[in-house]
């Protein structure tokens, strides 16, 4: 798609996106968001850029191979419940720390399901992508 | 390309050291193994047997429990003491060889998973371990993958004993209900099992078609020779003291549960016979002296399983002592075949003779592994012969069945001892591919020392085996029994029995010829013959396969969307059909005109979907739909839901209008016929009604929300997060979660790789237009 316009814009957007992406991610365990949603946003970010530009300028955003990302986000997801695993706990039960605890106040809370859930976002921008990019470059 | 040489020689010696190295490795863990398991004889003799257990799956009462007894010790002092010398032989017989570290890695695989069948107690940990030979002996087998013979060897021998080995598992779980214990140890010391209760009957049929199997006894004989394509150290280890025994040793584990049997009794001394008989005379026919050594195993096993029928003291015995013996001479010949191969490059009987000379070493060895396979004294095999003999006459039931199959099969094994000893070595020229060579040190040692092992043992039987053989007998039969073992028994019927083997054994020997042909004679006047069969087998196997694959596989989208969508009417239509009352009560949430609004808009795009003539419109209808439901999910307060569902439903709407905006316009001629249409109009009605009842039904039956209140008040005191549906995502059910990010993973990598495959044909297409 040849338009200016769009390509101007998709290029101002896909930064705002990615940033709202990562704040949904970061919120998810006590608002609206998460891994998935966050993974959905910036993929949509990475769509809107792909059809805007081209896909050859997509992978150059991206760095790295869009079906690597996703494994490694799978691989992140599956490597957060083996953490507990080597704690003695079962696979995937969350282990947390707090930073900042006071007797009052738990703190920050910081824990493998946070790693969990940047394995899924992880997954969901890489799959996508995979896909948006393998159907534009059968373009030609 | 001279230094890319270099790299490339350089880069196989390394791995040719790294291999001796862990040949050495192997050799020094096995042959520590076996001297703490010499230590042991004292008092595993005296009834005092090794145990240890620890948890490992208590969910389904797994136990990593090991238990030694004598039969248990019997194996591994054989698997750990012929492991190192095949350890050192083979590390000079793939000297220089690349391959040689994944060859060793596999044997010390396989060596582990042989003792842990040996070994272990739990029934399940059993299973576990059988499988694990399968496995490794799959590899072995087919270790020169280059070779399609051996490929195909080494996939029929999977085929069969892993076959067996699901059977088996099958018979040990029975087993294991009908007598209380997964405990094999238990089991045994449990005595009979009752055979009127039908799990038992069945416990024993299966056990017994796992260790037919495994131990290649008719009619699953055929894939044993085939996997002597294996290299020979490999195939020394497999046929002596391993793979092969496991269905034996198993046969001799279950034996006081189903020794007393009758079925037991005839099924195994039959078999056991049919397939000894059968198995020499198709070693007599072989040219190849390989070929020729894995038929004699295929006898040796039959021999075992006859003796193992009976629970006489003295068969049991005798088939104890024959394990060892056959163990030390079949060894000690396939590593002799080894040598002569190595020295010579041929194994071919008529190719080969005279190699005494330039092979003496070897030759000494072939004499006295020889003649311990024919049974002559001083030699251990003669013990074995006569212990067989006797036992054979003590078995009170068919006493001289069993001595004539004896007879018939050990006459002919003299046979073939003498001739592989007398072709190879003593008569005739050699007409070989290479001048004959004396094998290195590495390659004749491990032979000698069985050899001399042998003599020794047959010289001084009680001594040095008769410890270790009366606690083998007691681990059999589960009870504490007396026996010596001695080279002069006396004149007696079973020394009769031996002169008359020997001059059988002799005369079969010298007529070679003419019993070659009369045997080619009789396989080619067989209406069928098993190997060939397995061919047919196998395409058969894979016609049906493709046959039934095609049919479900169509790889027609529409084809599969129709499977979905009749799986829902009719399951979920039966289910409906079958409740017991349809409640009256109001939904739990009102209807409101908002909510309306929405339903109606969604139903005017459903509508707009199926209509239009135009792609892009239905896509984008279609996303009218599934933002009402989003929109609907908002309403109700399921914000999580609701987004993920809006940016599911725009990703889709935009990726499907990239692929949809490539198609031309649809045209009359597009659309399906009336028939299909108006069968795809009654399934998409039938779909709706029913997940439109069961969405009712959901929304006005109370249920017990226990589930959710659990999650409610667990997530913030428990998961730390307020978002009780990020927390389920995430923690709760974080498993399931991580199923699904699995799933679109592979999904995307699939979607790669087709639309990948699809770009590489267009562009071959186009290239071959260009030219």
């Amino acid at each position: 798609m040849n338009s200016v316009v769009l390509s101007t814009v998709a290029r101002l957007l896909v930064g705002v996106m990615l940033l709202f992406s990562l704040f949904l991610l970061w919120r998810g365990h006590n608002e609206p968001g998460g891994g998935f949603i966050g993974g959905l946003v910036a993929a949509a970010a990475f769509v809107v850029y792909t059809l805007a530009t081209s896909p050859r300028e997509a992978r150059a955003l991206l760095h790295a191979d869009p079906g690597l990302i996703a494994v490694i986000g799978l691989a992140v997801a599956a490597g957060s419940g083996l953490l507990s695993a080597f704690a003695g706990k079962a696979f995937l039960s969350g282990l947390w720390i707090f930073l900042g605890a006071t007797e009052t106040s738990k703190g920050l809370a910081l824990g493998t399901p946070l790693i969990f859930d940047v394995g899924v976002y992880l997954a969901v921008v890489g799959g996508v992508g995979a896909m948006v990019l393998a159907l534009e470059e059968s373009d030609s | 390309m001279a230094v890319n040489q270099q790299a490339q020689n350089s880069g196989e010696s390394t791995a040719s050291a790294s291999g001796q190295l862990l040949a050495a490795g192997m050799a020094v863990a096995c042959a520590v193994a076996f001297a703490w398991g010499v230590t042991l004889i004292e008092r595993v003799a005296a009834g005092d047997a090794v145990t240890v257990a620890t948890s490992w799956v208590p969910a389904f009462n797994v136990r990593l429990a090991f238990h030694i007894d004598g039969l248990a010790l019997l194996f591994l002092l054989l698997v750990t003491g012929i492991g190192t010398l095949i350890a050192i032989y083979t590390a000079t017989y793939f000297r220089g060889d690349s391959r040689l570290p994944r060859l060793i890695l596999m044997l010390m695989a396989f060596t582990v998973a042989m003792l842990g069948v040996v070994l272990t107690d739990d029934v399940v940990l059993l299973f576990i371990f059988w499988e694990l030979t399968t496995v490794t002996s799959f590899l072995l087998v087919g270790f020169d993958r280059e070779k399609a013979s051996a490929r195909r060897a080494a996939l029929q021998a999977l085929w069969v004993t892993a076959a067996g080995g699901l059977l088996l598992l099958i018979g040990l779980l029975l087993l294991a209900d009908v007598t209380g214990t997964r405990l094999l140890s238990e089991m045994v010391a449990a005595g009979t099992v009752d055979l009127g209760d039908p799990r038992a009957a069945w416990a024993l049929a299966l056990v017994l078609l796992g260790a037919f199997t495994k131990s290649a006894q008719m009619p699953f004989h055929f894939w044993l020779p085939g996997a002597m394509s294996a290299p020979t150290p490999v195939s020394a280890f497999l046929h002596s003291a391993t793979m092969v025994k496991a269905g034996i040793y198993l046969l001799a584990r279950v034996q006081p549960a189903f020794g007393e049997h009758d079925v037991w009794f005839y099924t195994l001394t039959s078999i056991g016979a049919l397939t000894a008989v059968w198995a020499s005379m198709m070693a007599l026919r072989q040219n190849d002296a390989k070929l020729m050594l894995a038929w004699t195993t295929v006898m040796a096993l039959g021999i075992l399983t006859l003796f193992l029928g009976s629970n006489e003291r003295i068969a049991v015995l005798a088939a104890m002592t024959f394990l060892v013996v056959h163990a030390f001479y079949k060894c000690a010949m396939f590593l002799v075949i080894g040598n002569v191969d190595h020295g010579t490059g041929t194994r071919q009987l008529d190719q080969l003779g005279g190699l005494f000379k330039p092979l003496p070493i070897t030759g000494v060895v072939a004499i006295a592994a020889g003649f311990s396979m024919a049974g002559f004294p001083p030699f251990l095999g003669f013990i074995g012969k006569e212990l067989k003999y006797e036992g054979a006459l003590a078995i009170a039931e068919e006493p001289l069945l069993i001595a004539a199959a004896a007879l018939a099969a050990n006459a002919m094994m003299v046979a073939v001892a003498l001739t592989l000893v007398r072709c190879i070595f003593l008569s005739g020229q050699a007409n070989t591919p290479r001048t004959p060579h004396e094998a290195p040190w590495g390659m004749w040692l491990p032979p000698l020392v069985l050899a001399v092992g042998g003599l020794v043992a047959g010289i001084f039987p009680e001594h040095l085996l008769g410890g270790l053989v009366q606690a083998a007998t007691s681990g059999v039969l589960a009870e504490d029994t007396e026996v010596k073992l001695k080279l002069w028994h006396g004149v007696n019927l079973p020394l009769m029995m031996s002169v008359l083997t020997v001059i059988i054994g002799i005369v079969l020997h010298l007529n070679r010829q003419r019993i070659h042909r009369m045997l080619d004679g009789l396989v080619a006047a067989l209406p069928f013959t098993l190997d060939p069969g397995w061919d047919s087998f196998l395409r058969g196997f894979d016609s049906v396969a493709n046959a039934l694959v095609s049919r479900i596989q169509t790889g027609r989208l529409g084809h599969y969307l129709m499977v979905i969508f009749v799986t829902v009417v009719v399951a979920g239509g039966v289910a409906l059909a079958s409740m017991d009352s349809w409640s009256a009560q109001s939904p739990q949430a009102a209807l409101t005109p908002v909510v309306t609004a929405i339903v109606v808009l969604m139903m005017f795009g459903a509508l707009t979907t199926i209509v239009s003539e135009s792609r892009m419109l239905s896509i984008g209808a279609l996303g009218l739909v599934g933002s009402g439901a989003a929109l609907v999910f908002f309403w109700y307060g399921a914000i999580d839901v609701a987004i993920t569902q809006l940016l599911v439903e725009t990703l889709f709407v935009v990726l499907i209008a990239a692929v949809l905006a490539r198609l031309p316009r649809l045209s009359g001629d597009d659309h399906t016929d009336r028939r299909t249409r108006v069968w795809h109009g009654v399934l998409a009605v039938g779909t709706g009604t029913v997940i439109g009842l069961a969405t009712w039904l959901a929304a006005t039956r109370s249920t017990d929300h226990a589930v959710a209140r659990y999650y409610e008040s667990a997530s913030l005191p428990e998961a730390y997060g307020a978002n009780v549906v990020n927390v389920v995502l995430v923690d709760f059910r974080a498993l399931d979660t991580l199923g699904e990010v699995a799933v679109v993973v592979a999904a995307a990598l699939a979607v790669v790789g087709v639309l990948t495959r699809v770009n590489r044909t267009r562009a071959s297409a186009s290239a071959g237009e260009g030219v």
